[in-house]
């Protein structure tokens, strides 16, 4: 037998006499997609809102001045009627609008109920409720700030709500595939290391060093198994976004499973570079999240926008796979495109792993020191 | 205090179906020093967990220092030292640091420990290396070391597990020097080893063979009776039929 | 023919120095102790010697290799057997040793002439995981595993530390009979009582090598009168021996004391009985003195002595 077939052999064994661990692997992404999709929600801060006022005066303007002096609302249009909204939505510009009613400011001076429509995208159920309360407390403390008038009641202005729904802004389809990115990152980066590291510790790994086996001989050995774990955690994570998260796969499904098991291999490498450079699994599980942890929650794009960002981080964010996977995994699921427009993607990552395999190989220590 | 240090009685221990320990009964005396040997496995551990209170037996007694290790587990462990190879100091604090940790676990004030701390490291004549880091000290030192810290608390009884594999010849007589000068002190001491020459150090030894006690005396005696040069030879005799 | 030819061997940690410029060979088909306790710098020595570390200065060559530039060519023929047993405690012994052999590029099954006398004792066992051994059948299945690709040359490092005295005895046994089928083998071990099963030994400490021969070489070497005293109460008989004025050194060996004398030239009976009347006279009236046969542990200490 081959010393390659050999060692792939008995690191199948160890996966397969450690169940506890190997499922563990395989469904803590589906876990942790479970639990991040429900928990992860957008911020309420800098809520693009738009306003629609037939009739500007001086009472419009101060309730204006109001939404955009408390904190949270940046006004990012101004336009006469309600028709005008619908792109603003469409496109995302505008993520809640408040109406006046023609007559608002005439009814107000009469003390007559004046209406007010605010709409709000709550494709986000949790957000959109919060959106709502926010302009509800600046509409009331408006109302409260109001020169008090026996003949007008206390709730003189009627809000109106209106939720809108909007499919291009679902955060839930923005959200799997981030996660998908961000789980599978850090189990494959942490197998790869801990199974390395583990055999320093045991001393295993000085009976490998002392054998005619080379290194590509081992790394490729131990990358090879986790692969295969690995897109298995693919497969169940696709088929959890599909089933349970209702996140559509527009395009090839075959393409995104081949992302995937790229994606996976890249991350495992990263694991193996790490492992190669300690010596201990605590060291490199600490080294796996801090190396993968942070910079796949901020700067893959998957929760925070990147084009938000100052420029320093963006350029950082370039080198980060899982923001470019971000960008092939949205892209399949959700526009249906495939190779033609993704390629770029797809290249960077493999190119990724190559370079990743290749380092640790050359860096992986042929002797104990 | 009575002059049964250990008293033991049909102790027993099974794990599942397995009886690791199969009414074992032995005593020793105060001041004794008392050889544990048994082949891997034989369930000199387990026996040996029992007696500092850390594994409960499933049948059987055994009392430590007068107090029943099933039923009185910490008056037991208040009245004995234990050490092992494994386990001994902690080795980014330095001896004196040590002592004052342990002196503080056991309750004694300050100045019993300023006390016991410099005349204990006079009598190593290691007070030179009394705010040494224990890691940058040979394994020698340390096991010296770890041995007087475990009688900080002036024991009844002190248990020590291997306390010398791997140490230098000398270092290792220095340490049974000490040992003895503990147990002339009236310290009871309860000894394992994998080293048979060693057991020959001990007043008494029990071989345990699967589960039971199969030798137990003096060395000399037990090496007349069984018409062995060594206990080497003895523990072999003894254990290859169950090996 | 020599299989080992290590000259003025370096290697320092930090700064503490682990070799100190070792010398020595050892012949094809040797049986070759190192002795010494933990921390002499056997690990180190070994490790150099096998190509997993790169000695600070000095020079060595192991069957004709150099283990800094040919460790390729060298790892195809060393059997190597670490301190820690380097087996996987999850896999069964036949997976273990399957894949020991595998990595050399062989079988069990081509090279069970060689394994045969250990892998018949593993054999009950094979279905069994690694991890649940007893510490001997470790020890062995260890063996089996750095002899399945039949090397020309095998390193135990401390094979018997912390298993007991009946699996130590078996394994020295067997490689008794791996001598026999002309196998150089190296050995290291803190027990000094395993050096009679050597060809020859050195005995190893703080990174130096104290001497080189054979066990009986060693013992004949020792110089001073040796007595065996016996008292029934040691430990004040002991200390009561130190304070005799011609004592060089009184130590505990078991239930004896062995105490040497200054009086190098003195027939060693006369010395006996003068201690005896010394102890008699310090109120040891039952102590006993007689002339012994020293062991290597007795060169050990006196060795060790010296170099301090």
């Amino acid at each position: 037998m081959s010393a390659l077939r050999g060692l792939l052999r008995k690191e199948w064994f160890h996966i397969k006499r450690d169940r506890r661990t190997a499922t563990v692997l395989v469904m803590l992404p589906v876990v942790q997609v479970l639990l991040f999709g429900y928990a992860i929600r957008t911020d309420v801060d800098n809520v693009r809102l738009a306003v629609v006022d037939p009739a500007p005066s001086n009472t419009t303007l101060a309730l204006r001045n109001r939404f955009a002096a408390a904190g949270v609302f940046r006004i990012v249009a101004s336009v006469p009627r309600t028709e005008d909204l619908e792109p603003l939505f469409q496109n995302g510009t505008a993520q809640q609008a408040i109406v006046f009613d023609h007559d608002f400011t005439e009814d107000l001076g009469r003390g007559t109920p004046a209406q007010l429509l605010v709409i709000t995208d709550a494709t986000e159920p949790n957000t959109g409720a919060l959106l709502q309360a926010y302009a509800q407390a600046v509409i009331q403390q408006y109302q409260f700030a109001l020169p008090a008038s026996p003949a007008r009641p206390a709730s003189i202005i009627v809000p109106v709500t209106r939720i809108r729904f909007n499919p291009t802004r679902e955060s839930k389809n923005l959200f799997v595939p981030g996660l998908m990115a961000f789980v599978l990152t850090i189990i494959s980066a942490l197998m790869t290391a801990i199974s390395l590291t583990r055999e320093k510790e045991t001393g295993t790994m000085e009976a490998l060093l002392v054998s005619p086996l080379r290194p590509w001989e081992i790394i490729v050995g131990k990358v090879t198994p986790y692969l295969a774990i690995g897109f298995a955690s693919v497969l169940l994570v696709l088929v959890e976004a599909r089933l349970v998260f209702n996140v559509p796969v527009r395009g090839s499904i075959p393409l995104l499973l081949f992302e995937g098991l790229l994606y996976v291999l890249v991350s495992l490498a990263f694991g193996m570079l790490i492992s190669s450079r300690t010596s201990s699994q605590r060291i490199a599980m600490m080294g796996v999240f801090l190396t993968t942890l942070l910079p796949n929650i901020l700067l893959s794009g998957f929760i925070f926008p990147l084009e938000s960002m100052p420029a320093i981080l963006r350029w950082i964010s370039y080198v980060i796979p899982g923001r470019w996977f971000v960008a092939i995994a949205r892209g399949i699921m959700l526009k249906g495109i495939g190779l033609e427009y993704l390629w770029r993607e797809t290249l960077y990552i493999a190119g990724l792993a190559t370079v990743l395999l290749a380092a640790s190989i050359r860096s992986f220590h042929e002797r104990l020191e | 205090m009575s002059d049964i240090a250990i008293e033991v009685k049909d102790l027993t221990r099974k794990f599942g179906n397995f009886t690791a320990v199969d009414h074992v009964t032995f005593q020793v005396k105060a001041g004794e020093v008392f050889g544990f040997l048994g082949a891997n496995g034989a369930g000199k551990t387990t026996a040996f967990r029992m007696l500092i209170g850390l594994l409960q037996p499933t049948g059987g007694s055994a009392r430590v220092a007068g107090f029943d290790v099933a039923k009185q587990a910490e008056e037991v462990k208040r009245r004995i030292g234990y050490m092992s190879q494994r386990f001994s100091l902690y080795e980014d604090l330095t001896p004196r640091e040590n002592i004052r940790l342990y002196g503080g676990i056991y309750g004694l004030t300050l100045a019993q420990i300023r006390e016991r701390a410099d005349a204990m490291l006079q009598r190593l004549g290691a007070s030179q290396i009394a705010d040494t880091a224990v890691r940058s000290l040979p394994l020698g030192w340390r096991q010296k070391l770890a041995f007087s810290v475990a009688l900080v608390h002036q024991p009844h009884i002190v248990f020590l597990d291997e306390p010398t594999s791997g140490v230098d010849p000398i270092t290792r007589r220095q340490f049974w020097e000490l040992i003895y000068d503990a147990a002339s002190r009236g310290t009871t001491v309860l000894v394992t080893t994998h080293y048979m020459d060693e057991a020959e150090y001990c007043d008494r030894i029990s071989i345990m063979v699967a589960g039971r006690i199969a030798a137990m005396g003096p060395p000399a005696d037990l090496k007349r009776e069984h018409n062995v040069e060594s206990i080497d030879e003895l523990f072999v005799q003894l254990a290859r039929p169950a090996a | 023919m020599t299989a080992i030819e290590a000259k003025a061997l370096d290697k320092k940690f930090e700064t503490t120095v682990a070799l100190d410029k070792v010398t020595f060979s050892v012949e094809k088909g040797e049986l070759f102790g190192f002795i010494g306790p933990d921390g002499g710098g056997k690990t180190t020595l070994f490790r150099i010697l096998v190509s997993l570390m790169i000695p600070d200065a000095g020079s060595a060559r192991v069957l004709g290799f150099d283990p800094v530039r040919d460790y390729r060519a060298l790892r195809q023929r060393v059997g190597y057997m670490a301190g820690r047993f380097s087996l996987y405690p999850d896999l069964s012994v036949l997976e273990n040793l399957m894949f020991f052999a595998s990595v050399f590029g062989t079988t069990i099954e081509r090279e069970y002439e060689q394994i045969k006398p250990i892998y018949v004792q593993l054999e009950p066992f094979k279905d069994r995981r690694a991890g649940a051994l007893s510490g001997g059948m470790k020890q062995k299945l260890a063996l089996c595993c750095a002899l399945v690709h039949r090397p020309d040359i095998l390193f135990l490092d401390e094979p018997t530390t912390g298993v007991d005295a009946v699996s130590r005895r078996e394994f020295w046994d067997l490689l008794g009979r791996l001598k026999d089928q002309g196998l150089t083998t190296v050995v290291s071990t803190p027990y000094m009582d395993e050096a009679r099963r050597c060809d020859r030994v050195a005995l190893m400490h703080r990174g130096r090598l104290l001497v080189v021969d054979t066990p009986d070489g060693i013992t004949g070497a020792f110089d001073r009168p040796l007595l065996g005293v016996r008292a029934k109460d040691r430990y004040k008989a002991l200390l009561a021996l130190r304070t005799y004025e011609h004592a060089h050194s009184a130590y505990p060996f078991g239930e004896v004391i062995h105490y040497t004398d200054n009086r190098i030239d003195a027939p060693v009976d006369r010395l006996a009985a003068d201690v005896k009347t010394f102890l008699a006279t310090s109120g040891f009236g039952d102590a006993s003195a007689e002339p012994l046969t020293p062991t290597v542990e007795d060169s050990f200490i006196a060795r060790t002595e010296e170099a301090a």
